[in-house]
């Protein structure tokens, strides 16, 4: 088993033939990922890397079957192709794109809510991968392994290095959830949380997170009630000043809240095991499992 | 992006929130203009900076007589505003608002923001208007008040007489906080702001609602759409180096430390400077160079890096992903190279095509230091940085 995606999973592609789009699609065709289609508005009807093109993701989705997306539509447009899938019957939408003004987000988020089936990850985020099944997103594949370990993050990079190390460790990864960077976004820690202990082929967490908001907090008190596999938590950006923005729209401290001291406290509370190293997590995960 | 005080008012106005009157100027004659075209003989005289704390820092200042109105012009726009949020260096103050003074009966506090929590709009009030919202929050929770609004419908009539009873507003009162109220709300909606604030809101002697001061943040992801907004920026109020790495499609932010940190991702930069910081040094910026960087870019953020000459030694951490660690590799050589870099260059690199371009490095002949892991990189670092 694994979360949210599998070798089953059939995919297509927002934004199908711009550049990144296309550079990113032929990655996740090459790891073996299900895409099966894309939407560019204007260019139904052609092909692109071999595969059908459609005008809107209605006729996509009967055209193929797939039922999840990945958009890579530029920000302006991005949060009416995210409602675009919701409408079609897309149930997981993987949102790449960065820079969406988040009140077009809030309204987003809101909508979503009309519809119960639809997860959306991200936006700004890597997207999804269990390794050797499917990647959705920009990760480099193979630096995954088929494992134990569900990763959870923020942040793309840092999502890189806990990939790295617990590859390194011979653990490998069940699923990783690039949950993104953003003030408003999809799936937050919790809602993974929940999947990576129902889930059988995980056997331990990493969770990375960063300074803003308080996703963390409360995945410290979701952890302590209803988590019982072993965790790793890192937070970073612990030396972040106030009031400014660090690269990632939703990494900001405001008003004194969103501190990475007061996360890292909440996570220790919980009896997480925090490192206060990101070289650190793969190795602390296999000294949990061990 | 940040507006100035002036510009806020400007846009309240517009938004059928009442400000008293004034008029800003940038030189001492145009303060007497303004201060003659407003009349009486007392006026107040704010500097114009994108900074709180203006008041404590001698920043606004209550003055009689034109002479003293050019004095005192004079002497705020020659002045660096030193407050809490600014650090030692301070800002420079940009132009001086001049205001009518009017008795003040109450001083209120009001502000809207986009709670990412709840996804919704959040009002923010308080009947302790004046101070630092901060300090009050942490020391009399209770008299902090809020207001949670659905989307969907919008702020709601009762919300508003909710908030304005609650901070004990009467007769006439109500209506104009509500009016207030919608009018923020409506302009965080329509300019795309991420909190708009109002610090104090006061009662007049009248009894007359006025915004006395003005806050603004606008969500920088929305300047797209908002062309007259970007036409409001101030780059006197910006960090120089910021401002050129936004150019250049690089998120950077400058601190006060003396490695120079170069990152692809924000959460590994974040990482990276609190390993610095672990190891016993002090982070000199933030820099994502971003996840499909080149070899040009790693040149221009050399160069910023470099612009700042408390700079002891350069931190360069790098996870290939996408991007190719040999293209990397090459872009610190050509930097190292032709932006003539004198500090010590320690390097990490990792993921796609490491071992490339770590072999490139050491046979480059460049005094570049090669490091392990992020722990190796951080020590190397601050041991090259004390050298």
């Amino acid at each position: 088993m694994s979360i949210l995606i599998d070798r089953s999973t059939r995919l297509i592609c927002q934004g199908f033939t711009g550049k990144q789009a296309t550079f990113h699609s032929e990655q996740c065709l090459a790891y073996g990922t299900q895409l099966v289609g894309g939407v560019t508005p204007g260019k139904g009807g052609t092909t692109h890397l071999g595969l059908p093109v459609y005008d809107t993701v209605r006729q996509a989705v009967s055209g193929t079957g797939a039922t999840a997306s990945m958009i890579y539509v530029p920000p302006p447009f991005a949060a009416d192709a995210i409602l675009e899938a919701a409408d079609a019957g897309i149930t997981l939408i993987i949102c790449i794109t960065e820079g969406i003004p988040v009140l077009q987000m809030m309204k987003v988020k809101n909508a979503l809510r009309g519809y119960p089936d639809v997860r959306l990850i991200g936006p700004n985020c890597p997207g999804v991968i269990t390794p050797g099944k499917c990647k959705i997103g920009i990760m480099p594949g193979f630096i995954h392994m088929p494992g134990s370990v569900g990763i959870v993050s923020r942040s793309g990079t840092l999502t890189y290095e806990a990939v790295f190390q617990t590859t390194r460790a011979g653990l490998g990864q069940s699923t990783c959830v690039g949950i993104g960077g953003d003030p408003i976004k999809g799936l937050d820690f919790i809602d993974v949380l929940a999947l990576f202990q129902a889930d059988e082929q995980t056997r331990g967490i990493i969770l990375v997170g960063e300074i803003g908001g308080s996703a963390e907090e409360e995945a410290a008190e979701y952890i302590r009630a209803h988590v019982t596999k072993p965790v790793v938590g890192y937070i970073a950006g612990l030396t972040a000043p106030p009031g400014k923005r660090m690269g990632h729209a939703g990494a900001i401290i405001t008003g004194g809240k969103g501190t990475g001291q007061g996360k890292v406290a909440a996570l220790q509370a919980a009896g997480i095991a925090v490192v206060d190293s990101p070289s650190a997590m793969g190795r602390r995960m296999s000294e949990l499992l061990a | 992006m940040n507006l100035h005080e002036y510009q806020s008012k400007a846009l309240f106005a517009d938004y059928g929130i009442d400000v008293p009157r004034g008029q800003v100027a940038f030189s001492a004659e145009q303060a007497c203009a303004a201060a003659t075209a407003l009349g009486g003989d007392r006026w107040v005289l704010k500097a114009q900076s994108h900074t709180g704390g203006r008041g404590k820092a001698g920043g606004v200042r209550v003055v009689e007589g034109l002479d003293s109105v050019a004095a005192v012009a004079s002497e705020l726009l020659g002045m660096r505003l030193v407050t809490h949020q600014t650090g030692p260096a301070g800002l420079p103050v940009s132009g001086v608002l001049v205001e009518e003074v009017r008795p003040i009966a109450r001083e209120l506090y009001l502000s809207a923001l986009v709670d990412r929590a709840s996804a919704r709009i959040l009002f923010i009030a308080s009947e302790q208007g004046g101070m630092d919202i901060e300090a009050v929050a942490a020391e009399q929770p209770e008299a902090i008040l809020t207001c949670s609004v659905d989307p969907v419908v919008g702020l709601q009539a009762y919300q508003t007489r909710d908030l304005a009873f609650a901070m004990n507003l009467q007769g006439a009162q109500v209506a104009a906080l509500g009016r207030i109220m919608q009018g923020l709300y409506r302009l965080l909606l329509d300019k795309d702001l991420s909190q708009v604030e109002v610090n104090p809101l006061i009662v007049n002697e009248a009894g007359q609602l006025l915004a006395l001061d003005a806050k603004i943040n606008i969500d920088d992801n929305a300047l797209y759409a908002h062309p007259d907004l970007v036409e409001l920026r101030d780059l006197s109020q910006e960090d120089a180096t910021e401002a050129a790495a936004r150019e250049h499609g690089l998120s950077y932010v400058t601190l006060d430390g003396e490695i120079g940190c170069m990152v692809n991702g924000a959460g590994l930069a974040m990482a990276t400077m609190d390993m610095v910081r672990l190891h016993g040094g002090m982070p000199a910026n933030f820099l994502d160079v971003g996840g499909g960087t080149t070899a040009a870019k790693v040149a221009e953020a050399f160069k910023l890096i470099l612009a700042d000459d408390k700079v002891k030694a350069v931190l360069v951490n790098i996870f290939g992903g996408i991007v190719r660690c040999d293209l990397i590799a090459e872009g610190v050589i050509t930097a190292v190279k032709e932006v003539h870099v004198a500090v010590p260059v320690i390097v990490r690199l990792e993921g796609t095509n490491a071992e490339a371009g770590r072999t490139m490095l050491a046979e480059s002949g460049l005094a570049i230091i090669a490091a392990s892991d992020l722990d190796d990189a951080a020590s190397k670092a601050v041991e090259a940085a004390r050298a």
